[in-house]
């Protein structure tokens, strides 16, 4: 396997992190912002629940699972443009 | 079958498996038309499945290394994920947490969050570092980064407090149900059920382990999905009742006005545990309750990042970009269950409330709802109790009252549905519970034996010699745990919480900037796991009824601990890591390339 240089490194772990960050942000909301505003939230109806307590039983659930595959996806990518994926 | 191309092999073993489980509860269904009891239908189910994790345990035994501590790193990823939401599911999110919700309301879902929402940390900031670094145990990841005995010894005490606290109640719950199903004492159902969970582990170590629970999570997922949609195709809730429980919330707060809720239990003489709803379903109030909501989901996300028997199953991929992918899976594996859960107490409470179903009990006659079948079945083992308080002939909602647990087991009865589904229920608890004292007892046994014996006390020590200790120790814990679990100290639910708040206090932010922050050094480190988990623990003594029993600063009571440990472990770690040495370019170089997937790994293959 040929050696990766300082700069490729450098360059896969700040697009690593900048990934990282802008998942613990959408993470952030979901799990503390929305449920944080259920009161609010719950004025609103959406596919017949109140919109609070949906995200809380079933909206931000259904968004971690996405999340986690939407970061891998992007990671890969990460990962093999800068040479250091596995396969 | 097993030997050899069993990986190449997976999916036709479990489809069989699968297929098999499935006849099983066919045959158990024509059994019960035949008029074969209840009881009996309940022992065979315990019985089968039990039998048939057994024989997976057996034919994975095992004498390497590789194999015994991680299954020899060939799990592939989706497999991986149905073990590790078997191993994730215990007891309490199979048995309680849908009776929490009926009776917790928005305060209780901050459980629901936050044992989704770790994953999200587990994948972005652990898991494939950690699978990276090819240690054997979580405190191996510790010792080898930041370096010398007393991290690698902090970290295994952390681990052994969190695992042993959780294993205790898991040992509790799947005594509770063998005794249930199998009709015999509590205190011998625990060490029934301990036999079961050992014969699983011993052999084959972490490699048995991993085969058993993808098998145990097929068993759970299956219990607890089909009453739900059965239940709510019998009573015309809809095909897949998850996405039309709407209307059933909305119903439920208009009755909850009509029937007096939240007035004080109207009768006396209810046995211990049992209680009457007095939380509104969905009624979130905004400050303090959103402030109790997100610390609560906060304290058990950084847990389950934090908790060794979840982070050492990424350890059995075969490659860090498996080891992302397994994480993927998991989620979604137990978002399977954790989004039916809300569905199952909405429409539980709704059958028990509505006037208009025929199910309803609240407001009818008090004589009739005594007389029902599942209503005698629970209160003659003391989790069910009514008292017409007010000798006016009907039952009111404060004159029903119920133990949270028994929610999930008897809403079968409750749907008047056929009894095999009641032993299906059984049978599933009985694997949530199982796979999650396995992987604990896993975890506490490969950190004393690989990490205190094999790396402190005796390097020097050929394989064979450290297996033997590994399952010498997995016994003598499995053993000790099921006698502190037969003099049931805690509840199921209390013990858990505190697990998390006890690893994510002492591990999370050592775990993390080892990952994340090179300048991290192993006093601080130390600072970090001793601060974290010496200040958790005292604020749990001080706020506990049981121990020093102060007022909660801000609403932070026992179950979320870990919001006192996890700022006092940051701030002791950097404060401490800042004022000593940085560490040498070697240990930097070596998070250099924990950071990229490819290469070897940082520890050899057999360490």
């Amino acid at each position: 396997m040929p050696e990766i240089g300082q700069e490729t490194k450098a360059r896969h772990w700040s697009r690593t992190r900048n990934l990282t960050i802008l998942v613990l942000v959408i993470w952030f909301v979901f799990a503390f912002v929305l449920p944080w505003f259920a009161k609010e939230l719950n004025a609103f109806s959406f596919l017949g629940f109140p919109l609070g307590y949906y995200f809380i039983v079933q909206g931000s659930l259904i968004v971690f699972v996405l999340l986690i595959f939407f970061q891998n996806w992007r990671q890969d990518v990460i990962d093999d443009e800068a040479g250091v994926g596995e396969e | 079958m097993i030997k050899g191309s069993f990986i190449d092999n997976l999916g036709r073993v479990y489809a069989l498996y699968t297929g098999g489980f499935v006849v099983f509860i066919i045959l158990m269904a024509i059994l019960e038309q035949l008029g074969v009891s209840a009881a009996t239908i309940g022992i065979l189910f315990v019985g089968f499945t039990v039998a048939i994790y057994a024989l997976i345990g057996f034919l994975s035994r095992t004498m390497q290394v590789e194999a015994y501590y991680v299954a020899g790193r060939e799990v592939p990823a989706v497999y991986n994920g149905m073990a590790t939401a078997a191993d994730w599911m215990s007891g309490a999110s199979f048995v309680a947490l849908a009776g929490g919700i009926y009776f917790g309301g928005y305060g209780y879902l901050g459980f629901i969050v936050g044992w989704t929402g770790g994953y999200v940390l587990v994948n972005s900031l652990m898991a494939p570092y950690l699978r990276k670094f090819g240690c054997y145990t979580v405190p191996d990841f510790i010792g080898t980064r930041y370096g010398g005995n007393t991290a690698r010894f902090c970290a295994v005490i952390v681990l052994v407090v969190a695992s042993f606290t959780y294993v205790t109640a898991q040992i509790n719950a799947s005594g509770t149900i063998a005794a249930r199903a199998l009709l015999i004492p509590f205190e011998f159902g625990v060490w029934i059920g301990l036999l079961g969970i050992l014969l699983c582990s011993m052999l084959g170590g972490m490699r048995a382990v991993t085969w058993t629970q993808v098998a145990q999570y097929i068993v759970l997922i299956v219990a607890y999905l089909v009453p739900v949609i059965w239940m709510s195709n019998k009573q015309d809730f809809g095909l897949i009742p998850h996405f039309s429980y709407g209307d059933a919330v909305a119903r439920i707060q208009e009755l909850e006005a009509l029937i007096g809720l939240g007035t004080a239990p109207a009768a006396e003489g209810a046995p211990g545990g049992v209680r009457i709803l007095q939380t509104p379903h969905n009624d979130p109030q905004g400050g303090l309750d959103s402030w109790k909501f997100v610390t609560l989901a906060l304290c058990m996300m950084a847990g389950t990042a934090s908790l060794p028997h979840i982070l050492m199953r990424y350890f059995t991929t075969p490659s860090v970009r498996a080891a992302r992918k397994s994480v993927a899976f998991s989620l979604f594996f137990i978002f399977l269950l954790y989004f039916t859960a809300p569905a199952l107490a909405t429409l539980t409470k709704l059958q028990l409330l509505d006037p208009t179903l025929p199910t309803a009990i609240i407001g009818q006659s008090f004589e009739a709802v005594r007389n029902l079948a599942w209503i005698q079945n629970w209160e003659s083992v003391g989790m069910l109790f009514l008292a017409d308080g007010n000798g006016d002939g009907i039952l009111q909602l404060n004159e029903f009252f119920m133990r949270p647990d028994i929610v999930v087991l008897a809403t079968p009865e409750i749907a008047g549905l056929p009894y095999v589904i009641s032993g299906l229920v059984a049978a599933g608890g009985l694997a949530a519970a199982m796979s999650t004292a396995d992987g604990l007892l896993l975890a506490i046994a490969n950190a004393l034996s690989h990490d205190l014996y094999y790396k402190i006390i005796d390097p020097k020590a050929d394989t064979r010699l450290r297996l033997i200790v590994a399952r010498v120790l997995l016994l003598g814990i499995g053993i000790l745990a099921a006698l502190i679990a037969s003099l049931q100290l805690t509840g199921i639910l209390g013990a858990v919480a505190w697990a998390f708040c006890f690893a994510c206090s002492g591990l999370f932010f050592p775990l993390v900037l080892g990952v994340w922050w090179k300048r991290a050094n192993a006093a601080g480190a130390i600072a970090g796991m001793i601060c974290g988990f010496v200040a958790g623990t005292a604020y749990l003594y001080y706020v506990y009824p049981g121990g020093y029993g102060g007022t909660p600063w801000l609403g932070i009571d026992h179950l979320r601990f870990g919001i006192i440990g996890m700022p006092v472990s940051l701030v002791a770690m950097v404060a401490v890591s800042l004022m000593t040495k940085a560490p040498d370019a070697e240990v930097q170089a070596m998070v250099d390339e924990v950071r990229i997937p490819s290469g070897e790994t940082i520890l050899g293959a057999a360490h």
